[in-house]
């Protein structure tokens, strides 16, 4: 039954199990390009009622421009679109809300001065005669709340919440209305499990209560537990569409080939201390934290969100100020009090959210490549564009960064080809120290291939790399030493062979060894 | 200088827009200004059959001449909002510059009155760019306050009375010529080449647009942020100041009500010419062209004797088409999703 059937766009769509309900909404031929870009080459895709439906494809396969055409975010260039069998139009995000759909954006789109309240509350405000009711809206977000078993401050401005806690915000918010079709776009990347397996009994009712779910997802088990279906997007074309497929089925319809072995041999030989922490605090964030990290060595920050891992990486590059302790680079200690301080010393940074921290969106790739490396290609404040023009070509074959030419808008880019145009731009200065923040969050499994080897590569030339990452298979696969936190503080410092998975999850999430 | 006819296109359009110089595009014009471009071309046509005396050298030598202030603090303006920053004491530094310009050169002499000039300017600069960035006040506030300061600084050290300008150095930079070109053409061409290039080839150019284009990622690459936003604000003080000391020199006299209200046809300039005031986006050419447009606008009016009081009116109306035809690509997404 469960045969995955590469299906050709044109095909008729064999479906597996018995259709649960009438197609809510269907879509057929969706066309859609971008300057340089075809997104979208023909795609068919349809949700019933009563269904979960499961979407996946590497970053860049055309999943985010399908949900936007779902969502009236984005017009599609050819194509129709069918509500209940009939044929329309979507004029706006407004109106594909009034038809029902409702899409839990990967970006938030939410109020940041305003309460998590009048967030989840705010696309239908109660209001009496023009008055914002404001018990309305705090009977409407508890109940919002409520029903997702999620403790939520209501009264306290978005923009004071974790990034968890405006995830759950989001989807409260999408929650309160009365969804047909409910789109989410990675909902759980910020989420802990307990939050999760809120938010799937949630889906899983709605679901039965005839709401048609579109899960998107680049954690394939979650995937494989939620979906009916799944559709397999690469390229811009549907390659697969199947009800219940396995693990394997769908990494090899997403990559074109099986994924072997994503972690590379990270055995570089190790040399003496670039980075050591003594006793090292900032109030509030985390306390009294000592380790080192030596020449060529990958020293990975494990902890659940909220355990101060982020707050270690900025205190390093100058971006917080340590109460007490000590750090020391190469033996000296330093103290630095900018980013651009830090640079100078020799310390790199890839942040967590690329999007806000890491990238000029409006500048090209060039431009971005070669902020932190101005100085050494340029004299006197000359900029030598011929050098620079080499160096990023040079890099950009070397990582095979997917783009139209060196000055595309790096806004163009996929997600893993944003990634690696970060990393690329502090391969350029030879870093002393490079500190990686989830450095392959929301990329797919393809690039992260290619970004862990990099991480290896890195690592053999020297450069002493501390890897901050909530994907435990990764942070275990790449490296050679292993510093648990948990509320701020120092838990244990494993080695590679002490730290087998089930042990380190048990750290990080109670504080106990398995 | 020859025919007219023959003669007259040539200062207008030596800046960065001579179109049979493809070269020349590259310095900083691309296609998406041609919308502007087109809007220049078609009004100065629609002026040169309307009245006898646009195309006439000696009435273009006049617009240059005219633009050529507001054009300068434009300049200034633009490296400001490419960091989505905002300068709006230009026309107070550019009076108070003048002022200590005519003094010194009355006191000392032409050279050391042209140096306090833009010296001056480059301080009120660096005093907004430092409150900005050390005291972390709102850079409209910062720079209103500025505003405030150096107005009442040129009223102190003036006495509310103009000061004369005696025949000099000072009085070459803004009445004189070279050829045909009267000296602050020359100047405003000068500024803008120099304005375009560091923007372009100069590390402080990349760093101007990575710190508007997102001030956060541009820190996380180890750009010394502040130290661009406190440049940016030197950069405009010190255009104000060269300003002030042209303007004062083409007057014979520095007057301590000059510039009020230049700090807005700077701006108006700027949008003009398309530079998002969200930082990040725009060339500092394009900038030229919203100056220049402004200024034909007015000269037009002016032969065409619309009132001034509808000037301003008109002014403000043109203003809002042009950015709004800028964003016709965005306008009809909207209106074929609507």
């Amino acid at each position: 039954m469960a045969e995955l059937l590469p299906t050709p766009s044109t095909a008729t769509r064999v479906v597996a199990d018995a259709p649960t309900g009438a197609p809510i909404l269907a879509l057929r031929g969706i066309r859609k390009s971008y300057p340089g870009v075809i997104a979208l080459d023909g795609v068919d895709f349809d949700v019933r009622q009563g269904e979960v439906h499961g979407l996946v494809g590497e970053n860049g396969a055309g999943k985010s421009t399908l949900l936007k055409i779902i969502g009236a975010v984005e017009r599609a260039d050819a194509g129709t679109i069918e509500l209940d069998g009939r044929p329309i139009q979507l004029a706006s995000p407004h109106a594909a809300q009034a038809a029902g759909i409702r899409v839990i954006h990967q970006e938030f789109n939410l109020f940041p001065a305003l309460s998590v309240a009048e967030n989840i509350a705010i696309d239908h405000l109660p209001s009496r005669h023009g008055v914002v009711d404001r018990r309305a809206v705090r009977d409407l977000a508890r109940s919002a709340r409520d029903r997702l078993g999620v403790a939520l401050p209501l009264e306290t401005r978005v923009d004071r919440l974790g990034v968890a806690d405006q995830q759950l915000t989001e989807i409260a918010r999408a929650l309160s209305a009365d969804a047909r079709l409910l789109v989410m776009d990675e909902p759980t990347a910020a989420l802990t499990e307990h939050e999760i397996d809120a938010l799937f009994r949630i889906v899983r009712s709605l679901r039965d209560e005839g709401v048609g779910v579109i899960f998107v997802s680049h954690r394939m088990e979650e995937v494989l537990a939620l979906s009916d279906r799944v559709t397999v997007l690469r390229d811009g074309r549907v390659v697969g569409e199947t009800a219940r497929p396995t693990r394997e089925q769908i990494i090899r319809l997403m990559v074109g080939r099986d994924v072997s072995e994503l972690y590379p041999d990270t055995s570089a030989d190790i040399g003496g201390p670039a980075l050591e922490l003594d006793g090292l605090s900032v109030a509030g964030r985390f306390e009294d934290l000592s380790f080192t990290v030596r020449r060529g060595e990958v020293v990975g920050l494990a902890g659940v969100i909220g355990a101060g891992r982020t707050s270690v990486g900025l205190a390093l590059f100058g971006l917080l100020r340590p109460t007490s302790g000590q750090v020391r680079l190469d033996g000296k200690p330093i103290e630095p009090r900018t980013a651009h301080e830090a640079v100078k010393l020799g310390i790199g940074y890839v942040p967590e959210d690329r999007k806000a921290l890491g990238l000029v969106l409006a500048l090209s790739l060039r431009h971005n490549e070669t902020h932190p490396i101005l100085p050494w290609l340029s004299r006197l404040g000359w900029i030598d564009k011929r050098r620079e023009r080499l160096t990023v070509e040079e890099r950009v074959a070397q990582l095979e960064i997917k783009a139209s030419s060196i000055d595309a808008r790096v806004s163009n880019l996929s997600g893993g080809n944003q990634q690696k145009v970060l990393l690329a731009k502090w391969l350029e200065i030879k870093p002393r120290v490079l500190i990686l923040d989830e450095p392959t969050r929301g990329v797919d499994i393809g690039a992260k291939a290619e970004i862990y080897q990099i991480v290896a590569d890195l690592a053999k030339s020297g450069v002493a790399i501390l890897l901050i990452s909530s994907d435990l298979p990764e942070l275990l696969g790449l490296s050679d030493r292993v510093v648990v936190l948990r509320e701020g503080r120092q838990l244990a410092t494993l080695d590679r062979a002490d730290a087998g998975q089930e042990h380190v999850l048990s750290l990080v999430t109670t504080g106990a060894a398995a | 200088m020859t025919g007219s006819g023959r003669a007259s296109p040539e200062p207008l359009t030596s800046g960065a827009s001579t179109a049979a110089a493809p070269r020349r595009w590259r310095l900083g014009v691309s296609i998406v200004d041609y919308g502007i471009l087109i809007a220049f071309v078609v009004l100065s046509a629609a002026l040169a059959l309307l009245t006898p005396t646009f195309l006439t050298s000696g009435n273009i030598l006049n617009v240059g001449r005219q633009v050529s202030i507001v054009a300068v603090l434009a300049a200034g303006q633009t490296f400001v909002i490419l960091t989505a920053g905002i300068d709006l004491s230009v026309g107070s530094v550019l009076a108070l510059s003048g002022a200590v310009a005519a003094g010194v050169a009355a006191s000392v002499g032409w050279a050391p009155g042209i140096v306090a000039g833009l010296l001056i300017g480059a301080g009120a600069g660096l005093l907004s760019g430092l409150a900005i960035t050390l005291l972390l006040v709102p850079d409209f506030v910062a720079t209103l306050a500025m505003l405030s300061i150096a107005r009442g600084a040129t009223l102190i050290y003036t006495g509310g009375q103009p000061i004369g300008v005696a025949e000099g150095g000072l009085r070459f930079l803004g009445g004189g010529t070279i050829g045909p070109i009267p000296v602050p053409i020359i100047v405003m061409l000068v500024v803008f080449v120099v304005s375009i290039v560091v923007l372009r080839s100069t590390t402080f150019g990349r760093y101007v647009y990575a710190t508007g284009g997102n001030r956060r990622a541009a820190a996380f690459s180890g750009i010394d942020v502040n130290r661009v936003r406190v440049l940016v604000y030197v950069v405009s003080g010190l255009l104000a100041g060269l300003a002030g000391v042209v303007l004062t020199g083409r007057l014979a006299t520095a007057d301590p009500q000059a510039g009020v209200g230049y700090e807005l046809d700077s701006i108006a300039a700027v949008v003009l010419g398309g530079t998002s005031l969200f930082g990040g986006q725009g060339t500092v050419a394009r900038t030229l062209l919203g100056a220049l447009i402004l200024g034909v606008l007015s000269n037009g009016m002016n032969l065409l004797d619309v009132s001034p009081f509808l000037q301003e009116v008109v002014k403000g109306i043109v203003i809002v088409i042009a950015v709004a035809f800028g964003n016709l690509e965005q306008l009809r997404h909207r209106a074929l999703g609507a």
